[in-house]
This record gives structure tokens, sequence and C-alpha cells, in this order.
């Protein structure tokens, strides 16, 4: 598949943004963000709208007709990019009462901070159904994918929370297990699906022919010029090249975070580090997302010379 | 109704005809026009609702070259439909022919990602998706001669490979052809139920062996006779 940049943008940010927003309302549900201030909670708050919100802008990008995309609300019965626009819009005016109940500390604010935790939730599960709901990339059509999301963002979400707090000098040792623990937990899923990916199945070209049972050669795909279907799904990159980034993939996600998160945590207390390791796992997950895009073989590439997906 | 084609792999010799035919009839039709960009480009492109892949099956010496039509299949459980946020894509309940609304589409390309076929393409210049439509707007039309009312594609395929009809109907052409020439889905087991049917090959040596009655074999064995 063709990585298209609005949509890695899209998904990685407003997937932290999500994610942090889910930190906030779980941390007030438990009583955790209870000792912070008025201003920090915002704070958080305010980050996590504006990573949901460039994600969002960013996503509409790659839309051919952005006239239309008003439209997109009306097939919520069917359409998990639907049930997405529809929930990411509802969250706004939800974010916006839980920002007013931090203010003005209200009492209901524990209503509104689980909403808005839920709706995180229900939001990125949505995201991620968009793409494992296509039968027609194995790679993408596994419970896995909404897994990775929501602990994707869960995790990136999570180190932002702790380094936010830990930048107004509230740095509690135990949320940087739970981080720790999140980034060990997304890693195993993460080599899980890389080995369940590796396994050959699926449709082959024989299937997409009708010819069981003989070998089949594509000797012409029928245009002398790539088209719209060559350049969407006839995305390829050298194997040796993948194999490459998914190691350094493997390093910016999980191994630097998770060892500069750990440095922090038995020795230093410095939160610069926090911050750092934050911008090292986001770059990490571009990296994740390109990868999650170049490595998912579409069945159409069979009718243009795949043997299988 | 269930309205759809039948492709005679035995016969089609891959001329592409019928995706020109296409492009003709289809690019002055309702969802025209299918833009190219680039057409005298060193690098054209543009969108075509019917494509032709040749493929080599079996092994040489004893391999044949299989050209395969392929458009929008139409299928029954359809899920370029199913993910459509906006309502464009649909499904007609009178005859299964899947369509899309131009004005309401906004190009986010979901369609074309659950189709398994190929057989949606993003208009570059609309930013809208295209695909067949089954020539719904000559199939219907009363102005036309009852024998033109069929899909562009259908009408022009010089060697008659291609058949439209209404497979709902068991005594129609394309449900005796599917039955009787063992018609088969192209890639079923995704489960998306394609309306039209590819007819295989047909084994030469089964060909040999035609039925005949004693008479006509008395009256081939006195040709065989006579032409020595």
């Amino acid at each position: 598949m063709h990585p298209a940049f609005s949509v890695l943008i899209f998904t990685v940010t407003s997937g932290a943004g999500y994610g942090l927003l889910a930190w906030l309302g779980a941390g007030q549900l438990l009583g955790l963000t209870q000792a912070y201030t008025i201003g920090l909670q915002l704070t958080l708050g305010v980050m996590a709208m504006v990573l949901i919100t460039i994600g969002l802008v960013s996503s509409t990008m790659h839309l051919a007709s952005p006239k239309n995309a008003w439209r997109s609300f009306s097939r919520f019965r069917t359409s998990w990019l639907s049930r997405e626009a529809v929930f990411a819009v509802l969250l706004y005016p939800i974010a916006a009462l839980y920002a007013a109940a931090i203010f003005w500390q209200w009492s209901m604010i524990d209503v509104l901070a689980g909403l808005s935790m839920v709706f995180a939730l229900i939001i990125l599960f949505t995201t991620s159904m968009i793409y494992a709901s296509l039968k027609t990339i194995r790679q993408w059509n596994t419970p896995m994918v909404p897994a990775l999301f929501m602990a994707y963002a869960l995790m990136s979400g999570g180190l932002l929370f702790v380094a936010v707090s830990g930048f107004s000098g509230v740095l509690n040792p135990q949320l940087l297990i739970v981080v720790m623990a999140l980034v060990l937990i997304t890693l195993a899923l993460k080599m899980v699906y890389f080995f369940w990916q590796g396994k050959p199945t699926g449709a082959t070209i024989q299937t997409a022919t009708g010819f069981s049972q003989a070998s089949v050669r594509l000797l012409d795909a029928g245009h002398s010029a790539p088209t719209f279907l060559n350049r969407e799904f006839g995305y390829q990159v050298a194997a040796d090249f993948l194999l490459r980034l998914r190691i350094v993939m493997t390093f910016a996600v999980f191994m630097l975070p998770l060892g500069l998160v750990y440095w922090v945590f038995a020795d230093t207390g410095i939160v610069e580090i926090l911050a750092v390791a934050w911008v090292i796992m986001m770059a990490g997950l571009l990296l994740e997302r390109w990868l999650f895009f170049a490595e998912a073989r579409h069945v159409v590439r069979l009718y243009q010379g795949d043997q299988r997906t | 109704m269930k309205l759809g084609l039948v492709v005679d792999l035995d016969t089609c010799v891959g001329c592409h005809a019928c995706a020109t035919a296409c492009k003709q009839w289809n690019t002055s039709g309702t969802i025209g026009p299918l833009s190219d960009e680039r057409p005298h480009g060193k690098d054209p492109s543009g969108s075509w609702l019917n494509r032709i892949h040749s493929y080599e099956v079996g092994d040489s010496p004893h391999s044949k070259t299989v050209n395969i039509p392929m458009s929008c299949m139409h299928c029954e459980t359809a899920d370029c439909v199913t993910v459509c946020p906006t309502g464009a894509s649909y499904k007609r309940e009178e005859d299964g022919i899947v369509l899309i609304d131009q004005d309401k589409c906004m190009g986010c390309n979901l369609c074309s990602w659950a189709c398994p076929y190929g057989a949606r393409e993003l208009d570059a210049d609309s930013g809208t998706m295209k695909k067949c439509t089954l020539c719904v707007d000559r199939i219907y039309d009363e102005q036309l001669p009852e024998a033109e009312r069929q899909p562009a594609c259908v009408l022009t395929c010089p060697t008659s490979s291609r058949v439209f009809g209404d497979f709902d109907d068991p005594d129609s052409e394309v449900s005796r052809l599917t039955r009787e020439r063992a018609g088969q889905q192209l890639m079923p087991e995704l489960g998306y139920n394609p309306v039209n049917t590819y007819l295989p090959p047909r084994n030469p040596k089964q060909q040999d062996k035609i039925e005949v009655s004693p008479m006509q074999g008395v009256r081939q064995l006195v040709n065989r006779i006579i032409n020595r």
C-alpha cells in the first residue's frame, strides 16, 4: 500500500492525543490528578486536543474532494470511517465541558473525565477498524491491528503525560513503571504481529485467476503506463531494506524510550530525558506507520504480477 | 434481478476492444468524463473501468495464454459499499448494479482499498471514484433498439466472449452458460460473492469426444472412404 504522509501524521499524532486524553481521564477517575494544579490539568487536556486536531486536519488532506467531507457522518451504521468521524466530532463538546469542569471544579468532573476517556478509546478503536475490516489486505485484517493501535496510543500518550507532569514538578515513579510496562506489552504484541505476518497464507494468483491446478504467470498487465491501482497498491520496497527499517523502528519506538525512561526512573530523575524519549518514540511511530502501509500487500497485486499476498 | 456479465476465457483473444468501447461510452456517460492525465506525454495515465490482464497458464510447452478482462463484478456482498462513509457508493436493490454518486464522493479511496478486483479508480481530475456502471445508461434506454440495450463492452466484443444478462433467471443465457460451462467466480474465498462469472477454457481433448449419432457415424465413415 502506498503510504500517504497525511494518513501517517494523522494516525500517529491523533493517536498520541487520544492516548493522552485517556490517561488524563483515567488519572481523574483513579484520583491521581487531584494532586495536580488546575493549570497542569488544563495544559495536558489542551495538548491532547491540539495533537488530535493536527491529526484530524491532516487526515482531510488526502481527500480528493474535501468539499464532500461533511457527508462522511452519514453512514454510521456500516462504515468504520463514518463512525470515526462522528465520534471524533462528538468528542469536542465533551472535551470542552471537561476543560470547564477542571477550571471551575465542577462536581460532575468525574463523569466528564470518564466520558472523555471512553470516547478517546472508542475513536482509537474505530480508526484501527478502518484498516482491520479490509479483507483485501491480510496484513491488516486481524484483531492485532486494533490492539496495536490502542497500545501505541496509550504508550505514546502515557509517556507524554508523565513527561509534561514531570516538567511541572510531579514525577510519579509508579507511573514510570506503568509506562515501561506498556512499552513492553506493545513490543511483545508487535513481535507476535511480525511473526504472524511472515507466514504465507491467503489469496494467491491461482485463486485470483481461477486456475487452481496450474502455475500462472502474468504476461501483460494490460496497460503501458502506471495506473491509479499501481500507484495506490503496487508500492514496492526491497525486502532487506524493510528488515533494516524494522530494526530501526524497534529501537526508536521501544528500546531507546524504554532505556531512557528506566534511566530517569532508576537514576537521574531528569524530566528533559523523558521529553527526548517521547520525541524519539513519535519519530519511531511515524516509521512504524510507514512500515504498516509499505508492508501491507493488497490482493489486487495478484492481477499485477504478484504470485501471493 | 441480478444483472452481470459472463466472460468466456476460451474465446477471449485479449484485443482490448471491450476496454476501449467502455472508455468511449462512459467518458460521455452518466459518470463521465473519464479523464486522462498527460495523454500525449511521457507517462500517460487515466481512469479506465475495464482492464485486460494476460496470463500464461501451465508450463511451456503445455502452456496457454489466457486473457482475463476485469471490470466491476457487482458483488452481492459488496464491501466497497459497506465501507463508504458518505453514502456515495450504493448497490441498487432492483438489479444489483453497484454505482457511485459522483456528487457525494469525497475521494477518500477507502472503497478502492476494499475492492479485491481493482474495479475502482480515482479520477484525478474530478477527485471522485469511478467504476463500471454496467452501462446503466444504455441497458434501460428505450430510445435504443432492443438489441443494443446491452453494455458497450458486450456489444463490441468481436468474439462474443462477453454475455450480459440476469443471473436470477435460471433460463437466461448467462445462467445457462455458467451452469453448463462451470463458470466460476474470481477469488471466491474472500466471500464477496461476485456476480460476474468466468468460463474456463475448454479442454481440447474433451472437444474431440463430441457424441455422434449412429447415422452421423456412418456418414463420416463413408466421407472418409470417399476422400481417400
